[in-house]
């Protein structure tokens, strides 16, 4: 089912989407927010530019984005799959629980901040280009990994992992990270590492029809933090 | 080096003539302060580990203890109280943040105290509750600016999401992890009982407790614990939590010791790890992101639910709730400095954020200046300890109440504001088993119950005596309310008069 979204309500296009089959694919995609937002069994393509919260709450569509994304895509996103051929903005992947969001591009700021995991759900993100600070900030679980193709220096902003108490973030090697918290450890990605990397890296480079190998042969840091319980000795019962 | 004795707040006095020696005090005492001298035959204590809960008091078979304050005194000093001196050693012991539990202990005033409600004498008449009816039951939501009709002059219902309470109150934010499975099973049943709701608070929703989907508000915080999609549809409303008047402006967390079991499952969680809600929600940043999320909700819930906005009272409460009324939430809960909470940083619950009783009035009265005063129902919360202080928050604007202190008064808890510590002898403010089944929920519902049922007779009293037979011709009734020993500044702000006037 083909939708034209031109001139479009969100309300009215996600109306549209919800009543529409299994299978949809959106042409002029301009601006419209909140596509998709907490739907599942779909599969969606969307030519054009979706505006904010693509894909909030998801509960498992897959929905590729030729074009740019905004703010807050898959945000609080519980499963489903989103591909997006071009850049995202700001707060990509808030607090999603489980589910992947690949970036071809850059994203913005705050991208998985609070990302979180629980039992068979751990969400991914990958971010082709870079990503902007704040990226991870109290990170509780999952995986971001950054490739920082195309990028001359190092693909992290300032303040990257801020908090961080479960998940790990991976970073193609090259420069060095930005400093970190003193409460994160940065090493070369170990053998398990490498296989939670390898399937995400084959899955970005089948989506965007890329090479995986020389990105793979670069190697990979690992940021973990050291300890799921932060804040242990912060307080002093009163 | 400083020596770390500290002198007990609390002295157990024991009644040796009274005392048989059967030990309940021990078992009972999750704090082990009592103990049994096997040589001497008798009981004894350690205050130092007293928190003044009186569960040892109140199942003391010959009633031989009771817990008094302790004589043990510093020099008096006006300026450096006793508290403050022990804080100060205990921050020098530990370099750690003051951790406290429920609201505001502090001597600031209570403006519901000195807030007087009018009665009807021989000018208009009173009505009597027993006799005629007085209605109690409130529509909170979204309200149509006008009325529509069709053709032949038929009103066209449009009714927005809306949530009906058959008394105007409900039951605040408390998530399970904070309070325990059978507290939160007492809140639910006794919500369904009698038309009101609970709120979920940040923990996400048990399993067993979705079947009172119709009485349950699903709270959305920062952590977004537990949140997807069914659980949005579970309940009755969603609230977007962005702030609470124990704590304004910082997050929480529950520590990873208390995260196991069904609080880890409902929190979609792993065991053992702290469970931390930032202070701000990392994707609200403005009033128009604050839009986004609460349509995110409606889209992911085809419209049918309002959506809650709850926030401290702060100082520009005013600004921050009609931007929230026109974010397109359809409900705004207000929580005063006094709210309480399973566990705040001590200096932030007794100096931050200001009472209920003026940010619910100048909410009120702004968003009437402004014309936007339909867009949103007004839920007060933040220490309403009656139903005087009901009526009165009424009065000042709010379409209900939320209370949460009072409700965990019916279930035993003593305010002894230890919960941080998770060992409630109470079974209310814990995880561990052996404390938890001390709470008794089908007993505990039924005491929610009376008290709702109390409070509701309460108010039908004092507003069939202004004369007033429903909740709507009540709100923002500032008439019927004279302030006493307040300034002008304070009545000017509460929009009262004085007492006499």
């Amino acid at each position: 089912m083909i939708i034209d979204a031109t001139g479009l309500h969100f309300r009215d296009l996600n109306d549209k989407i919800r009543g529409g089959g299994e299978s949809i694919r959106i042409e002029h995609c301009l601006g419209q927010r909140y596509i998709l937002s907490g739907q599942k069994g779909k599969k969606v393509t969307i030519a054009g530019t979706p505006g904010n919260a693509l894909g909030a709450c998801l509960n498992g569509c897959d929905i590729t984005v030729y074009g740019n994304a905004q703010d807050a895509v898959g945000d609080t996103m519980n499963d489903g799959r989103i591909v997006v051929h071009g850049d995202a903005g700001d707060a990509l992947g808030y607090a999603m629980r489980g589910g992947r969001i690949f970036i071809r591009g850059s994203a913005g700021y705050r991208t998985g901040i609070h990302m979180k995991e629980y039992g068979d759900k751990k969400p991914a993100i990958v971010i082709g280009g870079g990503a902007g600070s704040f990226l991870g900030e109290y990170m509780a679980g999952g995986v971001i990994l950054v490739l920082g193709l195309g990028l001359e220096g190092c693909p992290l902003g300032n303040f990257t992992a801020t908090g961080m108490h479960g998940g790990r973030i991976y970073v193609k090697k090259g420069q060095a990270p930005p400093h970190l918290d003193g409460r994160l450890t940065v090493g070369d990605a170990d053998e398990a590492d490498l296989a939670v990397i390898r399937p995400l890296l084959d899955e970005y480079a089948a989506a965007f029809r890329v090479k995986a190998e020389p990105i793979r042969k670069a190697g990979f840091y690992a940021i973990k933090p050291d300890t799921d319980n932060p804040y242990k000795t912060l307080y002093a019962a009163n | 080096m400083a020596i770390e004795y500290q002198y007990p707040e609390y002295e157990v006095v024991r009644d040796h003539d009274r005392c048989i020696g059967c030990r309940v005090c021990e078992r009972q005492c999750a704090n082990c302060v009592h103990a049994f001298i096997e040589e001497k035959e008798r009981m004894t204590a350690d205050e130092s580990k007293c928190v003044n809960c009186h569960r040892c008091v109140a199942l003391c078979p010959t009633h031989a203890l009771k817990i008094v304050k302790n004589a043990h005194t510093f020099r008096e000093n006006a300026n450096w109280s006793g508290q403050l001196i022990r804080e100060v050693y205990r921050q020098a012991d530990t370099g750690g943040v003051l951790l406290s539990s429920m609201g505001n202990p502090q001597n600031h005033p209570v403006y519901f105290d000195k807030i007087l409600i009018n009665a009807s004498q021989v000018t208009n008449p009173s009505n009597d509750p027993l006799r005629e009816p007085v209605e109690t039951r409130v529509f909170l939501g979204k309200k149509s600016h006008r009325i529509e009709r069709d053709g032949r002059g038929a009103i066209l219902p449009k009714i927005m999401p809306s949530l009906q309470l058959k008394v105007p109150v409900l039951f605040s934010a408390m998530s399970y992890g904070s309070i325990s499975y059978n507290a939160h099973e007492a809140l639910a049943r006794a919500a369904e009982a009698l038309g009101i709701c609970y709120n979920t608070g940040e923990g996400g929703l048990h399993e067993d407790l979705k079947k009172y989907g119709k009485n349950t508000i699903v709270q959305v915080a920062s952590g977004r614990f537990g949140v997807h999609v069914d659980y949005l549809l579970s309940g009755a409303a969603i609230e977007i939590k962005m702030g609470q008047g124990a704590k304004p402006g910082i997050g929480g967390h529950l520590p990873g010791s208390k995260i196991f079991g069904d609080v880890a499952k409902t929190r979609m969680i792993p065991a053992g790890a702290d469970a931390i809600s930032p202070a701000p929600h990392h994707d609200i940043y403005s009033i128009e992101d604050l839009r986004q999320l609460i349509y995110v909700l409606k889209e992911a819930t085809a419209y049918q639910k309002p959506v809650i906005v709850k926030i401290a009272a702060v100082h520009n409460i005013a600004a921050i709730a009609s931007g929230i009324a026109r974010s397109g939430a359809d409900i705004i809960a207000i929580d005063g400095f006094r709210g309480g909470t399973g566990a705040a940083p001590t200096r932030i619950r007794d100096n931050v954020g200001i009472p209920i009783e003026l940010a619910v009035a100048s909410v009120d009265r702004r968003l009437r200046e402004e014309g936007i005063r339909n867009e949103v129902s007004l839920l007060a919360g933040g220490s309403i300890r009656s139903s005087a202080d009901i009526v009165k928050a009424v009065a000042l604007g709010a379409d209900a109440v939320y209370i949460a202190t009072a409700a965990l008064l019916s279930l035993g808890c003593h305010l002894c504001r230890s919960c941080h510590a998770g060992r409630c002898n109470w079974g209310i403010a814990t995880q561990v088993p052996e404390l938890t089944k001390r709470l008794n929920p089908e007993l505990g519902h039924a005491r929610l119950i009376n008290l709702v049922n109390a409070w509701e007779h309460e108010i039908k009293e004092m507003m069939g005596g202004m004369g007033i037979n429903s909740i709507e011709a009540l709100r923002g009734n500032r008439l019927m309310l004279r302030g006493v020993g307040l300034t002008q500044k304070e009545l000017d702000i509460l929009g009262i008069r004085h007492a006499g006037e």
